[in-house]
C-alpha cells in the first residue's frame, strides 16, 4: 500500500509550529506536519487531543496564534473556508455543517463560488456521486437524509471542487462496518487519483487498515509519527494515551434474575417532522444481565431512550413496564420512584444544568432521598451526597460547589452516572455511555456498569459503538428503522453480523426500513 | 350594504393592513437569519415621530418616509450591537427596545403634538382604477400601498431565487454550518436586522405622515407587536403575511363594517378598538395547535446567540 | 484592535457590577442628553436626582412610587428566573386595580375592615385571572406567552376605558371619565405622617422575603430556576413545565393585581383611564436590573421610582416632557443588557 508512485515526495501541506491557545486550554502545542500527494495521512488521538482544532485551522474556520503553514511549498495564511477551498482544501465535518431545511442541491452551491444554476449542478452532483460510488438524490431535503447520506452530500461538496487535501474528521463514526468498507473503496479511489487525505480518528484498526502513515497527538502535543502497516495497535495506543489500553474484567454471565423492564409493543409515532416512529418493540430485561442496542444513529434511539425514561410519556401505560409496574404514562420522577436511573446522552443540558453546581445537579435527579423536607432544600443532605459522588467516582472538579460545565466531558460524566448509581437504581438505562470521553474514563465507567451488572442491576446500554456494546454486553439487539431486531447472546454472534443488521436486514424483519448509510446503495 | 360602503371599508382595509405588511416582511427577513427583534413597536414609534417631525419641516412627506427608515434603521443597529457584538439575550433585548422607543418617542415628539400635517394625495393607477369597486380602492392608493406590495414582490424574489436569500435561510437555519463554510454570519445578521429596522421604521411613518396625519404619544398602538404576531402566523412565508396584514386591516376598521351594516346596535367603541388584538390572541393560538407546522417553518436558530469561535 | 475574548469562568464580579456600570452609562447618557438639549447638565443632574428627595415628603415618594414596581418585579422575577415571559403585567395590574375598585364601590357607604381584605383579594384574583388567560394558551395550546400577554395590556386599557366611562362612572361626576372617590375604609392607611406612604409598602417587604424563601431555599423555586437555565434537564428530572407556567405566569398576576390595588387604594382613591404610569412595563426593567434577585429588586425599585419623580420634577423646573423617565429607563435596561457581555467575556486588544 504506497501512495502514487512518481510523486511521491511531493510534499503538498506542511505545518510548523503551529500553536491554538484557548482561554482554559492550549488546543495545539508547537504542532509539525507533512501530508505528501496522494497520500492518507491518519490524525490519531484521543477526545480532547487537538484534532479537530488543528483541522479547522487548516480549513480556515479558526486561526492558529503562532506557526506557520505551508501549502504546495508557499507559506499560505487561510483567511477563511473559502480561501481553503480555492486553494484547494475541502473538509467533511464531523458534526456536518449541512442545512436541514435545504436541498441537497441548495447545500452544495453555497460552498461554491458565484452564481451557479442549479440545474447544472444537480447533473454534475449525479455524475460525481456515480463515479465515486457515493449515491444520493441532489433535489431531496436534507433532513430527510440519512447520516450515512449526509456524509456522501459532504464528500460530494468538496469533490465537485477538485481538492488536492481531504480533511475528514471521524468519519466512521456514523457508519455501519460495511459502509465503512465502502467509504474506504472511495477515499482508495481518491488517493490513487493523487488526492491526499488527512483522516482524523481514534480508532485504530480504521487506520491500520486504511492509512499510509499516522502522526499522533495527545494533549495538543505530537508524540510521534509511524507507519500504521509496521505497528501494533499496542503501540499506537501507548503513542496515544501514554500507557497501555486499559481492559474491563467482564465474567462469564450468571443466572439471570426476575425481569426488571418489559418492553410489550411500545409503539410511538414521533411527532418531530425529523423523527422515528417505533414500531412495535418487545424487549425483556432481567436483573444481572447488560443489554446492548446497536444502530446507526437516527434509527429510533432518541424516540427510544424518551419513550422510556419518561420525557415523553405515553398516552397508556401497559407498553413499558418498570420492575413490575406498568409505568407508560409516568413522568421521570415517578419511574426513578420505581427503581430505573437514566443516564442521557447529551450531558450539559440535559444530564446536568450546566450553570449550575454539582451539589444542585445532585438534587436533579437525587432528590428523593431525604434531600427535602416540607418542600424546602436540606442543603446538609445533598453536599453530603456530592461529596460521596465526587469521592467514590473519583470526579476530578473544584469541589461539590463548582459548576457543571467546568468539568471536562469524561468527569462529568463519572459524576451523572455516579449520581444515578448512588441511587441504587434496580434498572440502569445508559446511553453512549463513553462518547467524548478518554480512554480512562470509559474504561472506568464501563467497568462500573460490569460491577452493577454483577450485583444484579438491569443495565440497558444503547450506544452506537460496536466496538464498545461487544465488550460489556451480555446480549445484544440492533434498533433499525424504529423497529428492534431479535435479541442474540454476545457469544452466538459477530460484528459482521451485527453490522448487516443495523442496515434493518435481520431475519425476518419484513425489510425494517432503516435509515442506515446502506439505503440506495446500489441504486 | 351598497356598493359605495364596501368600497370605502376596502378602501380603509388596505390602508390600514399597508403598515402592517411593511413591518412584517422587515421583521420577516431579520428572523430568516435568525434574529428575532421583538422592538418592533419602539422602532415603528421612533419612526413615527421622526417622519413626522421631517415631513412638518420640510413638507416634503417623502423626506420624512426616509427619516423614518433611518430612525428605525438606527434603532435596529443598537439593538444588533447588544444582540450581535455583545451577544444579549434577544427577547430582552427586545422588550428595551420597545420600551425605549416608546419613551424616546414621546419625549422627542412632545413639540408637534398639536400639529397636523396636510395630507398626502393618492395616486390613480390609470385604467386599473376604472374597474369599479376594486379599482378605487385598489388602484388610487396611497403611494406606500403600491410599495408595500413592490417590497412583497422584492422579497419573495430574494428569498426564493436569489443566491443572497439562500444565504440567509442557510445562516437562520444553522449558523454554525454557515459559519463553518465560511460565511460571515454576525455580518449577515446585522445586515437582515437593519433592514428589519429601516422598514419598521418606514412603517411608523406610514402612520404619521400618511394615515392619520399626525402625531400623537402611543399612536403606534401595537401594531409593532401584532406585526410579530403576523410573522408567526403566516409561519415565515411572504404571501401569508400579505394576506395577513389586509386581514388585520380589516379588523382594524371595524367600525365602518358596524356603520355601514345600518343596523341600529349599539357596540362600545372599546370593544371594536379591542378587536385588533383578541384577533391577534386567537390567530397565534390557531396557529400554535398545531406546533409542527411552527417546528418546520420557523428558522431553526430563531432567538438564539451565536458566536464564531475564531 | 479590541476583541471579546470568552472568559474561562464566568465572572462572579462582572455579574455584580455591570448593573452598577449601566447605572454609571445611563447617569453619562443623561448628561450628553441634558446637554443636546440645550440645559446645564449639572443643574439637570440635580434636578433630576437630588432635589425629588430633598424632603421626608419626597422620601416618602419614592418608596410609594417604589411600593408597586417591588410588587409586580418580584411576581414577575418568579416566571423570569423560568423563562416565563410574562409582559403583560400592566395588563394584570390595570384588571387588579378594576376588580378591586368593584368592591370599593359594592361597598360604597359601608364600613369595617373586611372592605380593603376583600379589595386586596379581589385584586389578586382579578390579576391572576388575567394572567391565567396566557397561561392557559401556552400550556394547552403552546400560544407565545409574550404576544398574548401583551396584547391583554391593550385590551385590559380599553376595558378599564369603557368601565369608567360606563357602570363605574360617578354618577354625580358631571360625565368625567372616573369612578366615586372611594369611601375612608377602602382607603389602605398611611404609615408615615406628612408622606403618602401607605401600608402596601409593608406587603412589598414581606412578598420579598417571601420571594427570597421560595427562590432560594424551596425546592419548587429550584425547580424553576432548572427550567429557566435548561429546559431538557428540567424535562429530564420530570419537572412538570405546565406547573411552571402556571405558576410563573399566577405568580406574576397576583402580585401585579396587588400593585393595582395599592393604587387605586392609595393615592388615586379612585379607578380613572390613567391608573398606571406604565409601572408593568417599568417592572421589567426593575426585574431585570435586579437579575431577578428580591434584595437587588428592592435598590432597583427605588432607582426606578427616582427616575419617575425625576421626570415629575424635569417636567415642573426644567420644562421638559415627563416621558423623559421612560428615556432614562430604557437606556438604563439597554445599558444593562450591554455589560452583561463582560460576565461570560472580556475585552483584549489584540493587533491585526
Amino acid at each position: 500500500m504506497t501512495p502514487d508512485q512518481g510523486a511521491e515526495n511531493e510534499v503538498r501541506l506542511e505545518l510548523n509550529g503551529i500553536t491554538k491557545i484557548y482561554p482554559a486550554v492550549i488546543a495545539n502545542d508547537d504542532v509539525n506536519l507533512k501530508v505528501r500527494r496522494g497520500e492518507i495521512h491518519a490524525v490519531l488521538g484521543e477526545n480532547g487531543a487537538g484534532k479537530s482544532t488543528l483541522m479547522k485551522m487548516i480549513y480556515g474556520v479558526a486561526r492558529p496564534d503562532a506557526g506557520e503553514m505551508k501549502w504546495e511549498g508557499e507559506v499560505v495564511h487561510v483567511e477563511n473556508p473559502a480561501h481553503a477551498r480555492s486553494l484547494g482544501i475541502g473538509m467533511v465535518f464531523q458534526h456536518f455543517s449541512l442545512f436541514e431545511t435545504l436541498t441537497v442541491v441548495e447545500n452544495v452551491a453555497l460552498a461554491l463560488p458565484g452564481n451557479i444554476d442549479l440545474r447544472d449542478l444537480s447533473i454534475r452532483i449525479s455524475e460525481v456521486s456515480h463515479k465515486y460510488g457515493l449515491p444520493v438524490d441532489p433535489q431531496r431535503l436534507v433532513h430527510a437524509l440519512s447520516v450515512g447520506e449526509r456524509q456522501r452530500v459532504e464528500i460530494i461538496r468538496c469533490l465537485l471542487q477538485d481538492p488536492k487535501l481531504l480533511i475528514m474528521d471521524e468519519p466512521t463514526s456514523v457508519l455501519t462496518p460495511q459502509a465503512v468498507r465502502k467509504l474506504f473503496d472511495t477515499l482508495r479511489q481518491l488517493a490513487h487519483e493523487g488526492c491526499s487525505i488527512l483522516y482524523i480518528s481514534h480508532k485504530l484498526d480504521e487506520i491500520q487498515e486504511l492509512c499510509h502513515v499516522a502522526t499522533v497527538l495527545r494533549n495538543g502535543k505530537v508524540t510521534g509519527d509511524c507507519i500504521p502497516s509496521k505497528e501494533t495497535p499496542e503501540s499506537m495506543a501507548s503513542l496515544m494515551i501514554g500507557k497501555e489500553l486499559p481492559v474491563c474484567q467482564h465474567e462469564v454471565p450468571t443466572e439471570l434474575g426476575e425481569v426488571r423492564l418489559r418492553l410489550n409493543g411500545l409503539t410511538v409515532v414521533s411527532d418531530d417532522p425529523f423523527g422515528t416512529s417505533l414500531k412495535n418493540i418487545d424487549l425483556e430485561i432481567n436483573s444481572g444481565e447488560i443489554f446492548g442496542i446497536a444502530g446507526v444513529s437516527g434509527n429510533g434511539q432518541q424516540e427510544l431512550l424518551y419513550a422510556l425514561s419518561g420525557e415523553e410519556p405515553l398516552t397508556q401505560n401497559e407498553p413499558i413496564v418498570i420492575c413490575g409496574e406498568a409505568a407508560g404514562r409516568k413522568l421521570p420522577d415517578a419511574r426513578r420512584a420505581l427503581g430505573m436511573g437514566f443516564v442521557p446522552e447529551e450531558r450539559l443540558g440535559r444530564g446536568a444544568v450546566p450553570q449550575m453546581s454539582l451539589a444542585e445537579n445532585v438534587l436533579l435527579t437525587a432528590h428523593g432521598g431525604g434531600m427535602l423536607n416540607k418542600g424546602m432544600i436540606q442543603f446538609e443532605q445533598m453536599y453530603e451526597f456530592t461529596r460521596r459522588c465526587i469521592d467514590k467516582f473519583d470526579v476530578k472538579c473544584g469541589g461539590e460547589k463548582a459548576a457543571a460545565k467546568s468539568l471536562s466531558g469524561g468527569n462529568l460524566q463519572k459524576f451523572i452516572m455516579g449520581r444515578e448509581i448512588l441511587q441504587m437504581p434496580k434498572l440502569l438505562v445508559v446511553a453512549q455511555p463513553t462518547w467524548g470521553v478518554d480512554v480512562g474514563a470509559a474504561a472506568f465507567i464501563r467497568q462500573e456498569l460490569i460491577d452493577m451488572r454483577n450485583e444484579g442491576t438491569a443495565i440497558l446500554v444503547i450506544s452506537e459503538e460496536l466496538e464498545e456494546l461487544f465488550e460489556i454486553s451480555d446480549r445484544i439487539a440492533v434498533i433499525a428503522g424504529g423497529k428492534l431486531s431479535p435479541p442474540k447472546k454476545l457469544a452466538d454472534t459477530s460484528i459482521d453480523e451485527i453490522g448487516v443488521w443495523m442496515s434493518g436486514m435481520w431475519p425476518d424483519s419484513g425489510k425494517a426500513d432503516a435509515k442506515s448509510g446502506e439505503r440506495q446503495a446500489d441504486a | 350594504m351598497n356598493l359605495d360602503i364596501i368600497e370605502s371599508i376596502l378602501f380603509a382595509t388596505i390602508i390600514a393592513g399597508t403598515p402592517l405588511i411593511i413591518v412584517a416582511l422587515g421583521q420577516l427577513i431579520a428572523e430568516k437569519s435568525g434574529v428575532l427583534n421583538l422592538g418592533a413597536e419602539g422602532m415603528m414609534a421612533m419612526g413615527a415621530v421622526a417622519g413626522f417631525a421631517v415631513t412638518f419641516h420640510t413638507g416634503n412627506p417623502w423626506l420624512g418616509v426616509l427619516a423614518g427608515m433611518v430612525a428605525g434603521a438606527l434603532m435596529s443597529l443598537l439593538f444588533a450591537v447588544v444582540v450581535l457584538t455583545l451577544m444579549g439575550n434577544q427577547v430582552a433585548t427586545g422588550l428595551a427596545l420597545s420600551i425605549f422607543g416608546g419613551g424616546l418617542s414621546a419625549f422627542v415628539g412632545k413639540p408637534y403634538e398639536s400639529e397636523v400635517l396636510e395630507a398626502v394625495p393618492t395616486l390613480r393607477i390609470p385604467l386599473l382604477a376604472d374597474i369599479p369597486v376594486i379599482g378605487p380602492s385598489l388602484f388610487n392608493q396611497q403611494p406606500l400601498v403600491y410599495l408595500a406590495w413592490a417590497l412583497f414582490g422584492g422579497i419573495v424574489w430574494f428569498l426564493y431565487k436569489s443566491r443572497s436569500g439562500l444565504l440567509l435561510r442557510a445562516v437562520g437555519e444553522s449558523p454554525s454550518s454557515a459559519h463553518s463554510i465560511g460565511y460571515p454570519v454576525i455580518r449577515i445578521r446585522y445586515m437582515a436586522t437593519l433592514f428589519g429596522g429601516a422598514m419598521a421604521g418606514v412603517g411608523g411613518s406610514f402612520l404619521s405622515v400618511f394615515y392619520t396625519p399626525l402625531w400623537v404619544e402611543g399612536m403606534v398602538a401595537g401594531r409593532g407587536w401584532i406585526a410579530i404576531a403576523l410573522v408567526v402566523f403566516a409561519t415565515w412565508r411572504p404571501f401569508r403575511v400579505l394576506v395577513g396584514a389586509y386581514l388585520f386591516g380589516g379588523v382594524m376598521v371595524a367600525q365602518f363594517f358596524v356603520q355601514g351594516s345600518g343596523l341600529d346596535i349599539n357596540i362600545p367603541s372599546q370593544f371594536l378598538s379591542s378587536l385588533p388584538y383578541l384577533a391577534t390572541i386567537i390567530v397565534l393560538v390557531i396557529i400554535s395547535r398545531d406546533q409542527n407546522t411552527v417546528r418546520l417553518n420557523a428558522p431553526v436558530s430563531l432567538g438564539q446567540s451565536y458566536r464564531p469561535d475564531a | 484592535m479590541l476583541r471579546l475574548e470568552p472568559r474561562a469562568q464566568p465572572s462572579q464580579l462582572m455579574s455584580y457590577a455591570s448593573p452598577l456600570l449601566a447605572i454609571v452609562l445611563m447617569l453619562i447618557g443623561g448628561l450628553i442628553l441634558f446637554s443636546a438639549l440645550g440645559k446645564d447638565p449639572v443643574e439637570g443632574f440635580r434636578i433630576f436626582f437630588i432635589s425629588p428627595l430633598s424632603d421626608i415628603y419626597g422620601v416618602g415618594e419614592l418608596f410609594l412610587k417604589a411600593t408597586p414596581l417591588m410588587l409586580i418585579a418580584i411576581g414577575l422575577a418568579v416566571g423570569f428566573r423560568a423563562n416565563i415571559w410574562n409582559i403583560g403585567a400592566e395588563g394584570q395590574y390595570i384588571m387588579g386595580g378594576v376588580a378591586g375598585s368593584a368592591v370599593a364601590l359594592y361597598f360604597y357607604e359601608s364600613e369595617g375592615p373586611h372592605i380593603l381584605f376583600l379589595m386586596i383579594v379581589a385584586g389578586s384574583v382579578g390579576g391572576m385571572l388575567w394572567a391565567s388567560i396566557p397561561a392557559f394558551l401556552k400550556t394547552r395550546f403552546n400560544t407565545n406567552e409574550i404576544l398574548v400577554s401583551l396584547m391583554l395590556v391593550y385590551v385590559a386599557q380599553l376595558a378599564v376605558s369603557w368601565l369608567v366611562h360606563g357602570p363605574m362612572m360617578d354618577p354625580d361626576g358631571f360625565n368625567f371619565p372616573q369612578s366615586r372617590m372611594f369611601e375612608e375604609s377602602a382607603i389602605l392607611p398611611i404609615l408615615i405622617k406628612g408622606t403618602r406612604l401607605n401600608a402596601a409598602f409593608l406587603f412589598a417587604l414581606s412578598a420579598l422575603v417571601v420571594g427570597y424563601i421560595f427562590m432560594y431555599r424551596s425546592f419548587l423555586g429550584f425547580q424553576m430556576q432548572v427550567a429557566g437555565n435548561a429546559k431538557n434537564a428540567a424535562r429530564y428530572a420530570g419537572f412538570s413545565a405546565k406547573r411552571m407556567v402556571w405558576i410563573g405566569l399566577l405568580s406574576g398576576g397576583g402580585m401585579a393585581g396587588i400593585a393595582g390595588i395599592s393604587e387605586v387604594a392609595g393615592p388615586m382613591g379612585q379607578i380613572t383611564e390613567h391608573i398606571s404610569s406604565n409601572y408593568g412595563f417599568a417592572a421589567i426593567i426593575v426585574a431585570f436590573v435586579a437579575r431577578l434577585n428580591p434584595i437587588g429588586i428592592f435598590f432597583a425599585s427605588l432607582l426606578m421610582a427616582l427616575l419617575y419623580l425625576g421626570g415629575e420634577q424635569a417636567q415642573q423646573y426644567m420644562n421638559l416632557p415627563s416621558s423623559i423617565s421612560n428615556v432614562f429607563q430604557g437606556m438604563l435596561l439597554m445599558f444593562l443588557l450591554g455589560s452583561d457581555v463582560f460576565i461570560n467575556y472580556r475585552l483584549t486588544w489584540k493587533r491585526g
